[in-house]
């Protein structure tokens, strides 16, 4: 599909949304709520070019190694460090998060322990199965796209009798802090990029609630630059109509009612919580944990762990604001300074998701 | 994270297992998720799991729409 990077087709798109937005007196304010839509937007240049065309791009809440707040890390960093012959398996970006108790790549493991980074859940449950002398814990960390592979080895390693696998979870749902973020009295965000491959889990439905109570217009995306312009383009029609609804430019893989397998999987695996964000704090029912059937293989319960919650983030870190939308990132005083991508400061400057990371690569002046 | 490359399905088992050919790769993919997954479908992975399947006839209809906006601009000098 070259049509979704051809540069006449880019042009023209542009020109449309340009078109579009002749009426607004000010730029026209559209959050996209994806880690991957933000790296999608400023790899190509898109923050630019839709800048000069009449819309303003604001990052949103959805990079999952962003919003999991360092206390969960103190955890898994306490696992290892305290637990000997514990394998703790986690995604990549995960480990190189700086805490105040180092990262999960900085820290010194117990004896016969160790962390491991792994692409797949399931290379964690195959972890546990060729080392049954060891403990192994997953960290996992995902939202409603990567929930589904995360829960399905909690129900293979129950299925299968393999007692030597936990997970320590840190799952988050998307639609729950829209609704935060649009009930904070300061929000300005006049339409919404919703994330594509969350929505090919959920499908439209979860996203009603911003079309009819907050008639804030909304597109579920893809992810590449033909993608996100004809979303906007969407968006501003909405806008233009005074129309407000969920429409889907993904169709070709985001079905209205979602994935129903794995949604009934999650249903049957899992259940809401309040969940504490990074910078958003704690949001009603925005957090999954393992319902009680599942407590031998949730390392909060199998360790008996009580992980309390506050502002752990560290001194000068803005992540937070920047998670918030209240900062863009070269704001930060840390930024491209005491702050890099060689020597993270916070999360969003580790994670190829993160805005930092995303600004400091490609929007960086000077 | 949420990354998801789109890849066509190469081989499958019983067990809903099998691999998945992307840009010439051959990656382990695991299938639960999906149901009616063969041989030749398109479908896109995440974390090692296929999500999702691609749906042709979609595809078709946003290419057909990109391409008209080649001819606005045309037509817009």
């Amino acid at each position: 599909m070259d049509e979704l990077r051809d540069k006449r087709i880019i042009q023209g798109l542009l020109f449309d949304i340009e078109k579009k937005t002749r009426a607004f007196v000010d730029p026209v304010k559209i959050m996209e709520v994806c880690g991957t839509h933000t790296m999608t937007i400023h790899k190509f240049g898109l923050r630019k070019l839709l800048e000069e065309a009449g819309v303003d791009m604001l990052s949103g809440p959805g990079c999952p190694v962003c919003i999991t707040p360092n206390e969960i890390h103190h955890a898994a960093i306490e696992l290892v460090t305290e637990n000997p012959n514990h394998i703790l398996t986690t995604f990549g970006d995960m480990t190189r998060v700086p805490t105040e108790l180092g990262s999960l790549q900085t820290l010194v493991p117990a004896s016969g322990s160790m962390v491991k980074i792994v692409y797949s859940p399931a290379e964690s449950l195959e972890i546990a199965k060729h080392n049954p002398d060891k403990e192994v814990i997953f960290f996992g960390v995902g939202f409603e796209t990567t929930i589904p592979a995360i829960v399905l080895t909690a129900r293979f390693a129950q299925e299968e009798g393999i007692h030597n696998y936990s997970i320590l979870s840190a799952l988050w749902i998307i639609p729950p802090p829209l609704r935060a973020i649009l009930e904070s009295k300061d929000t300005e965000i006049q339409g919404f990029l919703y994330p594509g491959h969350v929505s090919a889990i959920i499908g439209e439905e979860p996203y009603r609630f911003i079309a009819d109570e907050f008639g804030i217009p909304g597109c579920i995306t893809g992810f590449e630059p033909g993608d996100i312009l004809l979303a906007i383009s969407s968006i501003l029609d909405q806008i233009n109509e005074g129309k407000a609804r969920i429409a889907n430019e993904y169709a070709r893989v985001v079905k209205p009612s979602g994935n129903k397998k794995a949604l009934s999987l999650m249903d049957d695996t899992c259940e809401t919580k309040d969940a504490y964000w990074r910078g958003l704090g704690f949001i009603s029912k925005s957090g999954l944990r393992m319902k009680k059937r599942y407590s031998r293989i949730d390392a909060e319960a199998k360790y008996g762990l009580s992980i309390r919650y506050g502002a752990s983030d560290l001194p000068g870190c803005r992540c937070g604001d920047v998670l918030k939308g209240k900062i863009s990132p070269p704001e930060c005083a840390l930024f491209g300074k005491k702050c890099h991508p060689d020597s993270p400061h916070g999360p969003c400057m580790v994670s190829f998701e993160g805005a930092c990371l995303a600004y400091y690569k490609y929007d960086r002046r000077g | 994270m949420c990354l998801g490359i789109p890849a066509k399905v190469v081989q499958i088992d019983e067990s809903q297992v099998g691999k998945v050919d992307y840009l010439g790769t051959k990656v382990k993919t695991n299938f639960t998720l999906l149901e009616n997954v063969n041989k030749g479908d398109w479908v896109i992975v995440h974390a090692g799991f296929a999500i999702s399947k691609l749906d042709e006839a979609e595809a078709q209809e946003t290419l057909e729409l990109l391409r008209e906006y080649a001819q606005t601009l045309e037509g817009n000098g």
